[in-house]
């Protein structure tokens, strides 16, 4: 049985979640209500006056053909970065679990790098006057230009986004690696199966609980934390080919000074990711073997 | 079913040799105990068996073939871990249809052979549970029975018992042994525990630092034994090793003597040694007196317990027939 802590009165439990309350309300609470608040109202371009609209700002957007095609763009790039920054991830971490330690050290690196600098890292490799990757694949007679490509301009910041992730799913993966005993898969093996099907019927299952973290963690990464590395690589182009729901909710509202269609975007993702992470609680969970 | 056959088997770690050439030839149906200390190399020789490590030289052969090069599925055998290394996220009856589901046996099949095996191992009423939610020993039978379904021609056992309390570890004992006449599949079991590999093995093999020290019968090897390693490991309390003075007429190299504690007693006339009794054991059939002689070593006696039990701290002599004292040299082996 897990032991209960009781405290006596209320204030004290209070003043330990306190600062916890603060900062929440400060940097989430706050700001997500100015955000519903906003959402409602069009401002004149000089910010003096606002102009209530009801739910206007949500009719527009969702009639705005820019905007349905920001979401299959935000769809395609976090099902890639999921899908790569996890499965490079777990490749390694097979790899690597019995591996000289200095290679887990080394591959936890990435993980420090801001996204936003890896961004522009990658910009230089794949920059295309200077970049040392675009010269290379220049040699092979391929003409990389992800300035004017949209589909490579996709490529280059989902390998971006999911470069610095790898190490984050590395570490998880190796560590939900290192609990399945060895004697389990040796089992399996003198039960006559061959590396895959071990892997299918019982490294997987058992890694599940790892796996489901990661996604539901990968997503809200993609959705959110890669505003740096499009920014930096792309600022969503070459014809919003990159625009994701949060790069349009900053190129709107501070490029594009529609202040009001901006805190409705940002009330849609709210609205969005809270529903994603219920989904994948309510279905995906019960399929998980804890 | 099948033989198994050793020939010169190697291994190796890095620069480290941990089994130095082991020979032995096991019959159809014959019930194989390896037993030894930690660290002897008993559970690696039992993994190159299963092909889970790899063999350095040394030919090792299943049947008629020579396996080698071969994966642990192409070898036809099945493996009880100590750990018992069960499927945590299958029910019992997948744990069980698990290898035969992989080799693609009707469905029919699997259902009947598992429940097969499940009724032998009064395990029918657990089919559907998780390993988790199951006892200790219900769960060694569920290895057994996975064991079992795939009707492998040899059995690996690695100290499958050592995870069990002691009394449930006497009855799985006997149990194993029944199951493993009735099947009549060639097995070979490692253990460190003496007393299993008595009561088990057709024949064992007792292993000490990479080597085999003597491979034969238990009775064989508790009566015979070839090293004074073989002596002390098998038998409890260990055999006595006493000064080879204390005997008339020694071969030239002998340099200790073992004598079994049963064959020591404590007699004041024709006594060949004497000591004092630091303390005694009284296990209820039988006590166990140990006495330390004059010279400085130590010898334990085992005495029914019927006979007159010496004070603690009296002075006694030490008997035992020719017929019943063995000689080793420097070396620790028989001469």
């Amino acid at each position: 049985m897990e032991k209960r802590v009781t405290f006596k009165g209320i204030w004290l439990p209070l003043l330990l979640v306190l600062p916890q309350i603060v900062i929440t309300a400060v940097f989430f609470f706050y700001p997500a209500g100015q955000a519903i608040w906003q959402s409602l109202f069009i401002p004149d371009p000089f910010g003096l006056s606002m102009q209530y609209v009801g739910l206007g700002n949500f009719e527009y957007l969702l009639s705005n053909s820019y905007y349905r095609a920001s979401f299959v763009t935000t769809a395609v790039f976090s099902i890639l970065v999921t899908l790569v920054s996890m499965g490079v991830a777990l490749y390694l971490a097979d790899r690597l679990i019995k591996g000289p330690g200095v290679y887990r050290t080394l591959l936890i690196w990435p993980y420090a790098v801001a996204p936003a600098v890896a961004g522009v890292l990658w910009l230089f490799m794949f920059n295309t006057r200077v970049g040392v990757v675009t010269w290379y694949l220049g040699l092979l007679g391929y003409d990389w230009n992800h300035v004017l490509n949209g589909e490579e301009a996709m490529g280059l910041v989902v390998v971006a986004s999911a470069w610095g992730r790898i190490s984050y799913n590395f570490l998880f993966f190796l560590a939900g690696l290192q609990a399945i005993p060895r004697t389990v898969i040796e089992a399996a093996a003198i039960d006559g199966a061959h590396f895959w099907t071990r892997f299918r019927t019982i490294v997987f299952p058992l890694l599940s609980p790892t796996t489901f973290f990661l996604l539901v963690v990968n997503i809200v990464y993609a959705f959110f934390e890669t505003f740096g590395v499009i920014h930096t690589i792309t600022s969503g182009g070459p014809q919003q080919s990159t625009t994701i729901l949060v790069y349009k909710v900053y190129s709107d509202g501070f490029v594009g000074q529609d202040l009001g269609s901006s805190a409705a975007q940002s009330v849609i993702l709210l609205v969005l990711v809270g529903v994603l992470t219920i989904i994948q609680f309510k279905f995906i969970e019960r399929r998980v073997h804890y | 079913m099948a033989t198994v056959s050793l020939r010169n088997v190697k291994k190796s770690f890095g620069k480290t040799d941990v089994i130095h050439g082991i020979n032995i030839d096991i019959a159809d149906g014959e019930f194989i105990v390896i037993v030894g200390p930690s660290g002897c190399g008993k559970s690696t020789l039992l993994r190159m068996v299963a092909g889970l490590e790899t063999v350095t030289s040394g030919e090792i052969s299943i049947g008629d073939r020579v396996v080698n090069g071969l994966e642990p599925m192409e070898r036809d055998i099945a493996m009880v871990f100590q750990n018992y290394a069960l499927y945590p996220h299958m029910s019992v009856f997948e744990n069980m249809a698990y290898g035969l589901k992989i080799a693609g046996t009707p469905k029919g099949e699997i259902t009947a052979r598992v429940e097969e095996a499940a009724k032998l191992l009064q395990l029918e009423p657990y089919l559907k549970r998780r390993p988790r939610e199951l006892s200790g020993g219900q769960r060694q039978r569920v290895a057994m029975g996975r064991a079992i379904v795939r009707k492998p021609s040899v059995f690996l056992f690695d100290e499958p018992l050592s995870n069990l309390d002691a009394k449930l570890r006497v009855q799985m004992r006997l149990e194993i042994k029944q199951l493993q006449r009735r099947l009549g599949v060639t097995s070979l079991y490692v253990t460190h525990d003496q007393v299993e590999a008595m009561t088990m093995a057709d024949r064992m093999i007792v292993m000490n630092g990479g080597v085999a020290d003597q491979i034969g019968k238990p009775l064989e090897v508790y009566g015979n034994p070839q090293t004074e390693f073989v002596g002390g490991f098998i038998g409890s309390p260990p055999m006595n090793f006493l000064d080879v003075a204390l005997a008339k007429d020694m071969p030239t190299q002998a340099a200790r003597l073992g004598v079994r504690p049963e064959h020591i007693q404590i007699a004041q006339t024709g006594a060949q040694a004497h000591g004092k009794v630091l303390y005694s054991e009284a296990l209820g059939a039988e006590t166990l007196v140990h006495v330390k002689l004059a010279d400085g070593s130590f010898a334990t006696v085992r005495q029914d317990a019927s006979l007159a039990q010496p004070e603690e701290g009296a002075q006694v002599g030490l008997a035992w027939s020719k017929a019943d004292q063995i000689t080793f040299d420097a070396h620790g082996q028989r001469c």
